[in-house]
């Protein structure tokens, strides 16, 4: 491939003297730990997510049901709650999951500084699934609480999978007059149970 | 200690009122005032329309006129960055002397003589312009963009003027336009931003705009007037001169 | 070709107005101008709000300017090393020296693949190589999915803002363009309404696309991954749903490690829009089965601008357009004013790398405030480079020829003293004698502004007169 030598050489002769990288942050002011729970709370909420605490699966559970019970295209991609969606397949098409109206997935863990969910591939089942379905439920235990993206990223392995994604809120735009609009393209809402542990 | 007045050429030929005032400013504070006759200007006008290399033989003539000094003071906070960023000079020591011991009135007043009190008084309702290159490029005060303890040279002098009541625009930091060669080059836009300004200023009932920076109050001079407002512009200087010469007597 | 590609094609290319010109009929219309300034001051402040939560935003600066230096020093390791890894990861890597060979990689992935119809979401990269119109005249017919770009692209025009593309239109133009182009009700302008017209637009495209292209935020040389940050989820949709992925980035888009993203996406959102976050950050390693993931690498003059030491730094920009927002001649002039893909104070020391003669005006189109320096998250020293822009297109004759003999007229003078006594004098004396010779039209000065009155002393002749004894020898 020549434009790639011509590119490597180029950088190679251009680039200046050998600088060193900065030792990794350091973390400092990042939240008490008592403070995460409220932290992450207001945070999400002020971006348009929403949060309720319970300390197991069954009010999840019954959300579930109780959606399952419209008769729409509910996906569960989360075991705990029951059996999952044989509709969604990791090969699924977006012709197929374009009707889901509501999806749970589970995520791995939950920043408080910015409000942000990680959840893997593993835990979407297919990729689409957290952007073409309506209104998205993530479900993510307390205990994986970070204060910041620093200590978010030492937790995780973004190489692990194919893809993993932070989600933070539903989707939105303002690019009509900085008018805020929630529900662009991907879900247009975003509620959060954050599982275990006592309520604060 | 020996401090040589350093006037820019504007100033000179157009405001002189403030040279008088800040050399009468510094003299009051025990400063022994030379004024050397054979000053130009820094520069900088070349410097800023691209023409950086055309600035020797300026800069020799400032070397020349200003060594042999232990300060240069001057009220404008433009051209000092631009002697101190600048300033060339094949005796590099003598450049680099000059560089480091030029400062902009308000810091030099601060700083330097550790002005705590001021005999001044000015009984008046004071808007506070602050200039990007005394600001962002002296230091002169914090900048509303960082993350950092606020602070203002310029404000704790006019917090010493007996009567002065002062104000600040809605965009605390906010340039006028001025910009140098900018002012004609892009000329609408200057006066946009100019305007914009002077309607933030006007909105506090204000009956002065102030700032360390004449050219900025020249700009927005220009504007107050074409638009007939009652509002004045006054170097910081005036102000903290203004019991020792009545306010603008000089100017006319 | 339809007409309306065929006008696509010819607002790309057409030659652009210098940026003072075009200013100043972007402010013919006041009001329209006023809330542009509002608007992206609005956003500025939100900005403000935001970093002020974290006492240590500065160090966050600091350590992702010293993270950029470094990759910038070992710009072509860290390319090697994310080639390798993507390559291990199943990502096919493509190399392109410039915008055509960027534009050919992609339509031969295009052809390849027997597709006519392609998603993209927001990539500067993109704009800046005019894939479009390249795409359209090839008879492949693009859909930009983020929202102000759809916009933009029904209108015909360029972005004008990098993070707000639409930033220049009300919300009367977008329903007035919707109507005509999606059939929504006529004067209907609810931001609500029309996004929901668009989202079902575009929901439709994403299904049926079979091919994506999007860009890239971050690509980590350690792990062969790369980040793509969005709000809308549009650069999702379109990726998931297609068989065909292909990513483009400039080569300074590497950073090393992934741990580096946590500084980054700390940076990104704040700087941008305020947010905590960007809604979506979504990491990509490795195709989904079935599918295909392309990388195209773009120098695009790249390298040569890593040749400047005064301008290297620019490559460390992380596209987040604090600077066009804290920036006052941007929100009073409009991006289109800047005629490059890349505008605002950050496209006016880039672009000049890429065109020196054409883009020319962008430097001085700035009053070296510097509030774009302190803004920017990877503390890049912006009004700094304005300035010796400056000086490098003075010396390469890129500077209007008069405005040089003025120069060193007054260089001249400024250099004799005597000479320059003179001229004040005369200069005085000529103001107060006859005005109109200064006060014309001709004197951009004098057209929205009145002149300084004219003392009859200068302080230099004040000061002679008050030491008239003692200055004698
Ligand atoms: S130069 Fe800095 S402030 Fe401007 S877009 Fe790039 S990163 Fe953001």
């Amino acid at each position: 491939m020549p434009g790639r030598e011509t590119i490597l050489n180029a950088a190679r002769k251009n680039k200046p003297a050998f600088i060193e990288a900065p030792p990794a942050w350091a973390e400092g002011a990042s939240i008490a730990p008592e403070q995460l729970t409220q932290k992450f709370i207001k945070t999400l909420e002020s971006i348009g997510g929403k949060v309720i605490q319970c300390n197991d699966y069954d009010p999840i559970r019954a959300k579930l049901q109780e959606q399952l019970a419209t008769g729409r295209f509910i996906a569960n991609t989360i075991q705990g709650l029951g059996a999952t969606s044989t509709e969604v397949q990791t090969n699924s098409n977006a012709q197929s999951l374009e009707p889901v109206e509501m999806a749970f997935i589970a995520g791995t863990l939950a920043v408080a500084e910015n409000g942000a969910v990680w959840v893997y591939e593993s835990q979407l089942l297919n990729r689409l699934l957290p952007f073409i379905c309506q209104h998205l439920v993530l479900v993510v235990s307390r205990e994986t609480l970070v204060s910041t993206m620093h200590a978010a990223y030492r937790k995780l392995d973004i190489a692990a999978e194919g893809y993993g994604v932070f989600i933070a809120g539903p989707s939105k735009t303002a690019d009509i007059e900085q008018s805020l609009v929630i529900g662009a393209h991907g879900a247009r809402s975003l509620l959060v149970y954050l599982v275990g542990g006592t309520e604060i | 200690m020996k401090v040589g007045l350093f006037v820019p050429c504007y100033i000179d030929q157009f405001y002189p009122s403030v040279a008088i005032a800040t050399l009468q400013l510094l003299e009051k504070f025990g400063c022994e005032v030379v004024f050397p006759l054979g000053q130009t200007c820094c520069g900088q006008p070349m410097a800023n329309s691209g023409f950086a290399n055309l600035a020797t033989g300026c800069d020799n003539n400032f070397v020349k006129n200003f060594v042999g000094v232990d300060f240069i003071v001057s009220p404008s906070g433009s051209c000092v960055l631009h002697v101190k960023e600048h300033l060339k000079h094949p005796d590099k020591e003598k450049a680099q002397f000059i560089r480091e011991h030029i400062y902009e009135l308000t810091e030099f007043l601060i700083d330097v003589l550790q002005v705590e009190t001021l005999p001044a008084t000015f009984p008046h309702k004071v808007g506070l312009h602050v200039s990007c290159h005394g600001q962002r490029g002296l230091n002169l005060s914090s900048m509303s963009e960082l993350v950092a303890p606020e602070f203002s040279k310029p404000e704790k002098l006019l917090s010493m003027v007996a009567g002065l009541e002062l104000t600040k625009p809605k965009r605390v930091d906010e340039c006028c336009g001025f910009g140098g060669t900018f002012c004609v080059f892009e000329e609408a836009v200057s006066v946009k931003m100019g305007k914009d300004r002077i309607i933030e200023h006007e909105a506090n009932e204000i009956e002065y705009i102030t700032g360390a920076d004449t050219s900025c109050l020249m700009h927005l001079e220009g504007i107050l007037k074409r638009k007939g407002s009652m509002v004045q512009t006054i170097h910081i200087a005036e102000i903290l001169n203004s019991d020792l010469v009545p306010f603008k007597a000089e100017r006319s | 070709m339809s007409d309306l590609d065929q006008n696509h094609i010819n607002t790309m290319t057409k030659k652009a107005v210098a940026h003072a010109a075009a200013a100043e009929a972007f402010i013919g219309d006041e009001e329209r101008t006023d809330w542009h300034d509002e608007t992206l001051w609005f956003v500025r402040h939100k900005r403000d709000l935001a970093v002020n939560q974290l006492p240590e935003w500065e160090q966050l600066r600091e350590q992702a300017s010293r993270i950029k230096d470094h990759t910038l020093s070992n710009l072509d390791k860290y390319l090697m090393e994310f080639e390798k890894n993507a390559l291990t990861n199943g990502v096919q890597v493509h190399w392109a020296v410039d915008a055509q060979a960027h534009n050919d990689i992609i339509l031969d992935l295009i052809k390849k693949n027997g597709v006519d119809r392609v998603v993209k979401s927001k990539s500067m990269l993109t704009e800046e190589c005019h894939l479009n119109p390249f795409l359209l005249k090839q008879g492949v017919e693009v859909v930009d999915t983020d929202l102000g770009e759809r916009i933009v692209q029904f209108r015909d025009e360029p972005p004008s803002h990098i993070v707000l593309p639409a930033i220049h239109l009300k919300k009367q133009d977008v329903s007035e363009t919707f109507h005509q182009h999606l059939g929504t009700e006529k004067g209907n302008n609810d931001p609500q309404y029309l996004t929901e017209a668009a989202r079902q637009h575009l929901r439709n495209k994403f299904v049926e696309s079979q091919l994506a292209i999007t860009g890239v935020n971050f690509a980590v040389a350690e792990t062969g991954g790369f980040v793509v940050c969005t709000n809308e989820g549009n650069a999702d949709m379109g990726a998931h749903a297609a068989a065909v992925h292909i990513a483009c980035m400039g080569i300074e888009k590497i950073i090393p490690k992934a741990e580096h993203l946590g500084v980054f996406l700390r940076l990104l959102a704040r700087s941008a829009t305020g947010q905590p976050v960007t809604t979506y950050s979504s990491h990509f390693h490795r195709p989904r089965a079935g599918q295909q993931m392309h990388i195209v690498i773009v120098d695009n003059g790249r390298t040569r601008q890593l040749g400047r030491p005064d301008f290297r730094n620019s490559l460390k920009c992380i596209r987040c357009a604090a600077c066009f927002n804290t920036c006052p001649v941007y929100r009073r002039s409009g991006g289109h004013s800047y005629h490059t893909a890349v505008a605002g104070p950050i496209g006016a020391i880039l672009n000049p790398n890429l065109d020196m003669k054409a883009n020319a005006d962008l430097p001085f189109a700035s009053t070296l405030c510097g509030s774009c320096t302190n803004v920017c998250p990877v503390k890049i020293d912006i009004h700094q480079q304005l300035w010796k822009w400056r000086q490098v297109l003075a010396e390469e004759g890129f500077v209007d020829p008069s405005k040089k003999i003025g120069m060193k007229g007054m260089a001249f003078v400024l250099a004799h003293p005597d000479l320059y006594r003179f001229a004040g004098k005369m200069g005085r004396w000529v103001m107060r004698a006859v005005p109109g010779l200064v006060n014309n039209k001709l004197n951009l000065w004098f057209k929205q502004r009145d002149m300084p009155a004219a003392p009859k002393q200068s302080f230099r002749d004040w000061y002679l007169d008050k030491n008239k004894h003692s200055l004698k020898k």
